[in-house]
């Protein structure tokens, strides 16, 4: 029964093994020839969203369409086309959402500017509690006969607990 | 009394997020091409290789064009819905098939029937990129002037053919002309279905 088990964890671990290599031999991308428009090619891809798989750029995901999509870009690019060109033909098509770094416009002005709006808020929150806490510490110094009693009380106390409870403070 | 609130109404807020949060749907990326002319395309048609099928063809009509394929599995669980449709009648089915083998396709439809006038073969998906296919099946209604008018991404329900399908279809068939107040008309329709 324990030779069974190892030999059937032996066949999973092969089995394992074999799917890796299908995968990472399917991976052979095919290159342009120059390694110039490659790197604008990459850099492209990398401000496009992958739809299928949402929290990836098309460079970054294996999904059929974002290599479909990644090999459009090659084509535009050998065809000459600029990077506004290749970004404004995946818009037309996908939507604003296609872009990584969305646009500037009505319905983003919340989404660009809210991080800087809770700073802010967190800032305001901020100097609130110190201005208070500062009215607290900032409090009217004790008047002449308070300060009297204040001593009087510490004198009494250091007498009757003695010396040791002192050095403590 | 109120330091003990500020919790309850931090927890309401984001409960309330939340509870929102359920009802989207971030898969569904809104399409640009609603209210805009369908790409044009000619291709070749599935059961005649020789004809071309082009959505010039379909001016003048209202027509739903089906993206599907025979590896897509989300796609055999609308089919029945499709078979349905066609079988009444009411508005034109058309098919694209997409990065499939005619081979693989013509079983597929041979199995499950087919709802399709007829299917245009896209082979490579550069069809599907031109009207921002991303997940397969997804169905277009395009109007009379072969504007796209809805899109639904996923498989279509019985549901969402009754609530939401026919009724734009219908407006559609009513006139010749979308105006600025058929327009509205057509937004509040696919409000009230999605």
């Amino acid at each position: 029964m324990y030779l069974m088990r190892r030999y059937i964890a032996c066949l999973l671990l092969l089995g394992l093994m074999a799917g890796g290599a299908a995968v990472s031999a399917k991976e052979a991308a095919p290159l342009s020839a120059d390694p110039e428009m490659e790197k604008m090619v990459n850099e492209i891809a990398a401000e496009l969203r992958c739809l299928v798989c949402q929290n990836q750029t098309i460079a970054d995901s294996h999904a059929d369409l974002a290599v479909d999509l990644k090999n459009q870009v090659r084509e535009m690019v050998r065809q000459g086309k600029t990077r506004d060109d290749v970004v404004d033909y995946m818009v037309q098509r996908y939507g604003d959402f296609v872009r990584y770094r969305p646009p500037v416009k009505p319905t983003t002005y919340l989404l660009w500017v809210g991080p800087f709006l809770l700073l802010a808020g967190g800032f305001t929150i901020l100097t609130v509690n110190l201005r208070k806490r500062r009215q607290i510490t900032t409090d009217a110094p004790l008047s002449e006969e308070e300060q009297q009693k204040l001593e009087s009380i510490l004198h009494s106390k250091n007498k009757t607990a003695g010396n040791k409870k002192g050095e403590d403070y | 009394m109120v330091r003990y609130l500020v919790p309850l109404v931090i927890f309401f807020v984001l409960a309330g997020f939340l509870y929102v949060g359920l009802d989207l749907k971030p898969r569904e990326v809104p399409s640009p091409f609603i209210n805009k002319p369908a790409p044009g395309f000619q291709l070749q048609q599935l059961h005649s290789m020789n004809e071309l099928f082009s959505n010039k063809d379909m001016l003048g009509k209202v027509w739903l064009l089906n993206v599907w394929a025979s590896w897509c599995v989300a796609c055999r669980q609308e089919h029945p819905v499709l078979v349905d449709m066609a079988r009444r009648g009411e508005v034109p089915l058309y098919g694209l098939n997409y990065k499939d083998t005619p081979n693989n396709a013509k079983r597929w439809l041979n199995e499950h029937g087919d709802p399709y006038t007829l299917s245009a073969v896209d082979y490579q998906g550069k069809v599907g990129i031109d009207f921002g296919v991303y997940g397969v099946p997804e169905t277009f209604i395009i109007d009379k002037q072969g504007v796209i008018r809805h899109k639904v991404i996923g498989p279509v329900s019985y549901q969402e053919l009754s609530a939401c399908i026919m009724p734009i279809v219908n407006e559609l068939n009513k006139r010749e002309q979308i105006d600025p107040a058929a327009l509205a008309v057509l937004t509040e329709v696919r409000k009230a279905c999605t």
